[in-house]
């Protein structure tokens, strides 16, 4: 793809950054969710002076804030990262992905920092009104903080509201808000804070499910299971609509990543969506890359039609259309996309001759091109394609892509039916005496940790090869730097992630069993 | 100028009777934050982690002509 890119580095520095990712958001989820849990638990202390509400607010405050400041930095490796490994890239991106990251960093700084103060050290020191109001200040600084992040990365996903400068060899922002109400951003975020609100909605379940295991702090669990579990229904829910806008973004934003993770390589209209199924590699290749058939599936017909458009007839296309393109649905082939991107690479390299030439006629006619609405709408935006040798290297790794959206939607499913079956049975006052679901319950706290991981390798492994939708491939943004020094990051990366882990784990194994104060 | 500074007295006591009633495990998280950062702001930032353009390149024409060499680096 890109000849003078070393594979191994590009393959260390995704991994590098995966490893780095996957680690931070161990942290993230449970702090966006729980900071709803604690403020909800403690406006029921304030409005009813209940000091039971008020113990268990504490209680749960206290793992908030253990996970909080473990957590806390660990995202600022992977801007390290952009500078160090991902430096064309970084480049390229110029203001764009400052610009959210600057705004996340001062909010979450001023907003989060202040008044997770004023949560852990102010109760009788201020009002009870005014500790409220921060620690639901808390959690919405939290969550808006998340936006800021989620919103670069939508971009990378559908790049929109910038126009390149070839001057510069950077992308400017032209709409701040194209940007912040990209489509994918919005869905993105939506889905992404709602899976945080199920996994903490988990975490309380699981834990009161084993106080009630261990016939402790009965009352508290009861509670916790209440709020957790009708929290959790409804996150649940969202999880599952907000995933449903995702898909219709991404079938618009990414078509190709849409039809690998239904592995659907024949676009067809009443097209059906794969519940469950195996894959096999068949014999047919696209280019070098293996197509994959079904062993066995399970599939609900028209529903993917009806997934994309709302409509049962319309037309998905599948990954043979995409890349070869299919006339009769106006869909252009890899082929033709090729051309295009190399049509402005080539207008890039004559502007650097101009330029290097002194022609300052040719280079500012060339400059204003690049500005041009229309040749950015039917060429610039396949710049990234000019890296390719040829089409099926648009393809992503179809199995990962298939794999982990099934495994994350079955998940989504069975959390619906925990949380469900929490309210059935602690309304029916049998809640104690199900030893089965409360064991199922504790060890289910683990699973939305699994489900937002998937998510997040199919978000970023599904859109393969791109750093930045068909702008971009990895290999062309990557540092020329040594594989070594990459490894020797990735290996301190391991060790220090999975210490802050270890103590995070123990310190709030120690502190569940303690429970809380009295 | 007291009424200047009393705000500021107030704040610092919070913090201080903050920090100094902490708890075990207020204690601990504090002591993993401090290591942490000074982890990733001085040794994982200054030795493993310079920026590369930076590093390589003094002004931003000089870091954009080498982007633009990069891409436009022939397949």
């Amino acid at each position: 793809m890109f000849e003078n890119a070393d594979l191994s580095l590009v393959d260390w520095s995704r991994a590098q950054f995966a490893l780095t990712a996957i680690y931070h958001w161990l942290f993230v989820p449970l702090t966006l969710g729980l900071s709803f849990i604690v403020a909800i638990m403690e406006s029921i202390y304030v409005k009813t002076g209940n000091e039971e509400w008020k113990r268990i607010t504490r209680f749960w405050m206290t793992l908030f804030g253990i996970n909080f400041a473990i957590g806390v930095a660990t995202g600022i490796i992977l801007e390290f990262e952009f500078g160090t490994n991902w430096s064309n890239y970084s480049w390229f991106v110029g203001d764009i992905f400052g610009a959210p990251l600057a705004i996340e960093g001062i909010l979450a700084f001023f907003l989060e920092s202040t008044f997770v103060a004023v949560m852990f050290f102010g109760w009788n020191k201020v009002s009870k009104k005014f500790h409220l109001l921060s620690s639901w200040l808390v959690a919405i600084g939290a969550n808006l903080s998340a936006l800021w992040i989620l919103v670069a990365n939508a971009w990378m996903q559908n790049p929109v509201g910038m126009v390149f400068n070839p001057d510069t060899a950077r992308n400017e922002m032209i709409s701040f808000w194209d940007v912040l109400f990209n489509e994918v951003a919005i869905s993105k975020f939506l889905h992404t804070i709602s899976s945080g609100f199920l996994l903490a909605s988990m975490f309380v379940l699981g834990i009161s499910a084993y106080y009630l295991l261990k016939k402790r702090e009965i009352l508290l669990a009861r509670r916790s299971i209440l709020i957790s579990g009708v929290f959790g229904l409804l996150s649940s829910l969202l999880v599952i609509y907000t995933g449903d806008s995702s898909a219709k973004a991404l079938a618009k934003a990414q078509p190709v990543k849409f039809a690998a993770f239904e592995a659907l390589y024949e676009g067809k209209e009443n097209a059906g969506l794969v519940a469950a199924g195996i894959l096999k590699e068949s014999d047919s290749k696209i280019g070098n890359t293996a197509v994959n058939d079904f062993a066995f599936r399970i599939e609900i017909p028209g529903f993917l039609s009806i997934m994309t458009s709302g409509k049962r007839d319309a037309f998905v296309p599948g990954i043979y259309d995409l890349v070869n393109g299919n006339q009769s649905r106006g869909i252009m082939p890899v082929s033709e996309k090729i051309d295009r991107g190399t049509k402005v690479r080539n207008m890039l390299e004559e502007y650097k001759t101009a330029r290097k030439n002194n022609d300052n006629d040719k280079a500012g006619m060339l400059a204003a091109t690049f500005r041009d609405k229309k040749f950015n709408e039917e060429n610039f935006r396949y710049f990234g394609y000019s890296f390719f040798k040829s089409p099926d290297e648009a393809i992503p790794n179809v199995k990962v892509a298939f794999y982990t959206f099934h495994l994350m939607v079955m998940l989504g499913f069975l959390f619906i039916l925990e949380f469900f079956l929490a309210i059935y049975f602690l309304f029916r006052g049998t809640l104690e005496k199900q030893k089965w679901f409360l064991w199922v319950a504790l060890f289910s706290i683990l699973l939305p940790y699994v489900a937002g991981e998937l998510g997040w390798v199919l978000a970023e492994m599904g859109r393969q090869p791109w750093i930045i939708q068909d702008l971009m491939p990895v290999s062309a943004a990557v540092s020329q730097i040594s594989s070594g020094s990459v490894i020797t990051t990735f290996v301190l990366f391991a060790v220090l992630f999975t210490l802050l882990l270890v103590a995070e784990v123990s310190i709030m194994i120690r502190q569940i069993k303690t429970g809380p104060k009295h | 100028m007291n009424r200047l500074i009393l705000p500021f007295v107030r704040i610092f006591r919070f913090y201080y009777d903050g920090f100094s009633s902490m708890s075990w495990w207020g204690k601990r998280v504090w002591i993993i934050i401090i290591i942490k950062l000074f982890l990733i702001f001085i040794v994982l930032k200054i030795f493993f982690f310079p920026d590369f353009l930076h590093r390589k390149y003094k002004t931003d024409k000089q870091k954009s002509e080498y982007v633009l060499e990069q891409l436009t680096k022939s397949k």
